[in-house]
């Protein structure tokens, strides 16, 4: 396993430790898709799909495909038990209606005031903001999981977002390689650090100031 | 009851010009049979209102592929690589919606609302040129309903009646869908009998569906 796996896996285990039993989940198409695989076993967790159920289920093997059941990428999928189906407009009656507990997202940029963008690059990436706007308007608790860096080796946690936003200060954590930050209305607070990694480090690849908890933890 | 025509009886009555909302979700619970028959008549200058671009080489993205659709209105286009390109080009408006937007316009116009006040996409640029109304200190855009000339959708049983059950994720927009067209066509794996399918198990009642079509398609 490279270090790119390793270190979405560590996010991934992160993320699926914050949530409380019996939460309903959704969970954004790539590395949050992962969380999927480290909920603790002694908690129920529901996994809704924007498409238009609840009780999301891994793949099914080749020859129990149902063609009514596809994930919010298309791609073919299962439903668990205790599950349920509804159309779209129910569906987003629960993200918009505060029903969900938490979504994870990927993140393009956060910034201090918990602005999030992760939809578009004017000119090169536009493929429509599909339900992210309105999850991450609509759930109780958003959790943006993510390197802490871009491919340049640039931080992704600024002072304030670049890019076009998915929606304005509605980001509640942020879960990194490196880092768990709570934004709060004071500004971004470091709670957690990685295990191989120092204070110092994570301030060095963070644009945004970072207050630092007075029972800093590790992870 | 309710006419059962052919996919080509339908597409006859669609001309340069049409809107027409097209049901499912990355082609889940989508009218394949009623798209390969617009693709024939090669109907041009069509306004879509879909939920995606779906694939390039799958229902409703064929048609985008080639070239009949000068405006669509959807939340998400990525899966779609030639629908990014048409809309960089300018050859396609596209109008990117929120989903959970897109489906509550669709259901206020079905459901005779003058339109719905929404806080997903407040502070993106969704909000641009929109309405905005403080309600009990949180903000909320208006957004207005959306009609079509043409819904296609998608059944899994439809009885001659027009009532129509919908299995699982393909419920998506079909239901709004048919609430929100002048002409609804439901494109049905099976057509029963009026009797033959139970009323408790009515996904889309009969009211909102004016013709019957058997898919040939399904995949």
């Amino acid at each position: 396993m490279d270090d790119k796996e390793l270190k979405r896996i560590r996010i991934a285990k992160r993320i699926a430790k914050e949530f409380k039993d019996g939460s309903i989940v959704n969970l954004g198409i790539g590395m949050p898709t992962l969380v999927a695989n480290y909920i603790p076993s002694d908690k129920q967790v529901l996994f809704h799909s924007e498409n238009g159920f609840i009780g999301l289920g891994p793949e099914p093997d080749k020859n129990s495909i149902d063609k009514d059941i596809v994930n919010a990428g298309g791609k073919p999928v299962t439903i668990v038990k205790g599950g349920c189906f509804f159309d779209s407009s129910m569906s987003f009656s629960i993200i918009r209606g505060g029903h969900l507990d938490y979504t994870v997202l990927g993140a393009l940029e956060v910034d201090e005031e918990g602005n999030l963008a992760n939809y578009m690059i004017p000119g090169k990436m536009v493929p429509g903001m599909g339900g992210a706007m309105d999850l991450v308007a609509g759930a109780r608790n958003v959790i943006i999981a993510m390197e802490h860096t871009n491919k340049n080796g640039e931080p992704k946690i600024l002072k304030k977002c670049t890019l076009p936003l998915t929606a304005k200060g509605e980001v509640d954590i942020i879960v990194t390689e490196l880092a768990f930050i709570r934004v709060t209305k004071k500004g971004l607070v470091l709670e957690e650090i990685a295990e191989d990694t120092t204070v110092e480090e994570v301030i060095k690849n963070t644009q945004a100031r970072l207050e630092v908890a007075g029972n800093l933890k590790r992870f | 009851m309710k006419k059962i025509l052919t996919a080509k009886e339908v597409i006859t009555q669609v001309k340069d010009g049409s809107s027409i909302m097209v049901g499912g979700f990355m082609v889940c619970g989508h009218p394949f049979t009623l798209m390969e028959e617009l693709l024939k008549k090669n109907v041009k200058n069509l306004t879509i209102i879909s939920n995606d671009a779906g694939f390039p080489d799958k229902g409703v993205g064929k048609l985008i592929v080639n070239g009949q659709v000068s405006h669509l209105i959807a939340s998400h286009i990525g899966l779609n690589p030639i629908a990014g390109q048409k809309m960089n080009s300018g050859e396609m408006r596209v109008d990117l919606v929120p989903q959970g937007t897109l489906a509550e316009r669709i259901r206020a116009k079905g459901a005779g609302l003058g339109g719905i006040l929404t806080p997903t996409g407040v502070g993106t640029a969704v909000e641009n040129g929109k309405e905005k109304k403080n309600i009990n200190g949180r903000d909320y855009l208006l957004e207005l309903p959306l009609g079509a000339d043409f819904a296609f959708i998608k059944a899994s049983i439809a009885d001659k009646n027009g009532n129509c059950f919908i299995a699982k994720a393909a419920k998506n927009f079909n239901l709004i869908m048919a609430m929100a067209a002048d002409y609804v066509v439901a494109e049905a794996e099976k057509i029963v009998e009026v009797g033959e399918l139970d009323p408790d198990m009515v996904t889309v009642p009969s009211v909102f569906v004016k013709a019957i079509v058997k898919a040939e398609i399904n995949g």
